[in-house]
């Protein structure tokens, strides 16, 4: 079938409501038609591509109780509220001084001008395993605010993944805003990404790591990594973590890790890469990385 | 098909459009307002031809709906021109040789005047980390990033030559 070159968005009808509970109300009536919208970013691309034929309704969320909130509290952390963009957030003065790493991966998505839509909490809930932003904010042990009108919970990065495009999140579930808790004393990071091109691009491979000194551990130090593009969902190397909870991070073990790193991702092959590269680029990244760290040590 | 009737400032008018609720403002811009210096080279977040201010912030409007602007304050390329005068940034690329086809040339524009408005002096690394999203297939960049660079010297704007 011939594709156009300038597709249209389909047809669906956009709703604003005015508080959480009236969204996430139409939300679950409407469940399987209906999708929050943030900054769309990839809910547009997506419709263009025909994906969610069954979509009706797109739900915008931004602007309700607590999406727009960007803070910082010495004892509870970070909170994101959903709808702050990716510019806003890497720019927060906060967020440089205690979660550096989270500007960093934020400046490495697409462009300023796209960042100025795209949020992180965005990047989440699309449970894309490419996301750029995902593996800061599992490696900062980030936290989900949902609001649904049964009740407010809380979702663990962790476990909130299930597989690509897919989360815990249940029809009327709207995520207000992500919490990161205060990094550990020391904590340094490094996010590599392997594009097509230099810039602009989604990731063929995304490797975060992270080290903060943990004096729990025999080694003294934790290290630990997170992969994008490599597996079904976004993923955390705990062979990693394992490794170096005995071995310090020195110029040799970096080799055995990124060796591990390699061994725990399952890619697939597809447009930007096949399955075996991805596999050997983790290696390569997860070396670099590790380097990195081992270098800012 | 769902219609929503929105205001918004569009370069400085104030404007009611009856947009359709999957319109992007890119669709509403050139074809409800007839501004169609804004262009369409992509239509998915990926080119920068469609890129405008958005309550003063570069945006894709490939990728913001119509609808989602009520309320907002727009300016194109159009807007650019005050009172018969080029923006520097303007009158500095098309001294400089900046434009061939000139397909991207209207969001590399709003880019390029959004930098100058964060960064009035941005190194020639700030000005290609503004551009990553403004495909250029024609200039290979070097004389737009002069042109950005002699904008930034600039400060008044500039009479247009007949
Ligand atoms: S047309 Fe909007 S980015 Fe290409
Ligand atoms: S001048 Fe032709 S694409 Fe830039």
């Amino acid at each position: 079938m011939a594709r156009e070159a300038h597709p249209a968005l389909p047809e669906f009808d956009y709703i604003k409501p005015k508080t959480l509970a009236e969204a996430s109300q139409f939300l679950s009536e409407h469940a399987g038609e209906s999708r929050p919208l943030l900054g769309g970013t990839d809910i547009f691309v997506r419709l263009r591509d025909g994906a969610w034929k069954e979509n009706k309704f797109l739900v915008d969320v931004k602007g309700l109780d607590g999406t727009d909130v960007l803070t910082f509290d010495e004892q509870t952390g970070l909170t994101v509220g959903a709808a702050v963009c990716m510019n806003r957030l890497s720019s927060f003065p906060a967020v440089k001084e205690h979660y550096p790493l989270l500007a960093e991966v934020c400046d490495t998505v697409a462009a300023y001008q796209l960042r100025n839509r795209a949020t992180v909490v965005g990047n989440i809930c699309n449970a894309s395993p490419a996301g750029d932003t995902v593996g800061a904010c599992l490696l900062y042990g980030g936290i989900l605010n949902v609001f649904n009108v049964g009740g407010t919970r809380q979702e663990a990065l962790n476990t909130f993944f299930v597989g690509p495009g897919k989360s815990v999140l249940k029809p009327g579930d709207i995520v207000t805003s992500l919490q990161l808790p205060i990094p550990p004393k020391g904590m340094i990071g490094k996010y590599l990404k392997l594009n097509r091109n230099n810039r602009g691009d989604l990731a063929i491979v995304g490797v975060t790591a992270a080290a903060y000194p943990n004096q729990d551990v025999p080694s003294g130090v934790t290290v630990r990594m997170a992969l994008a593009s490599v597996a079904p969902t976004p993923l955390v190397v705990s062979a990693i973590e394992d490794y170096f909870k005995q071995e310090k991070l020195t110029s040799d073990t970096v080799q055995t890790a990124a060796q591990l790193a390699m061994d725990s991702c399952k890619p697939i092959d597809d447009v930007r890469g096949t399955a075996r590269y991805r596999s050997l680029m983790v290696r390569n990244l997860a070396k670099q990385a590790l380097t990195a760290l081992l270098e800012k040590m | 098909m769902t219609i929503h009737t929105i205001t918004c400032t569009v370069n400085g008018e104030s404007e009611v459009v009856e947009v359709p609720a999957h319109w992007t403002l890119l669709q509403m811009l050139r074809e409800k307002l007839g501004l169609t210096g804004t262009k369409n080279g992509c239509a998915g977040g990926e080119c920068g031809a469609c890129t405008v201010m958005l309550n003063g912030a570069p945006v894709n409007s490939c990728m913001v709906l119509g609808v989602e602007c009520d309320g907002a304050t727009i300016v194109t390329v159009e807007g650019l021109v005050k009172d018969g005068q080029l923006d520097p940034v303007q009158a500095a690329i098309v001294e400089a040789g900046g434009v061939q086809c000139g397909f991207c040339t209207p969001g590399v524009l709003i880019s390029a005047r959004s930098l100058l408005d964060r960064n009035p002096n941005p190194t020639e690394d700030e000005i290609k980390e503004a551009l990553v999203g403004n495909l250029c297939r024609c200039t290979g960049y070097v004389r737009i990033i002069d042109g950005i660079k002699e904008a930034a010297k600039l400060n008044e704007p500039v009479v247009i030559k007949e």
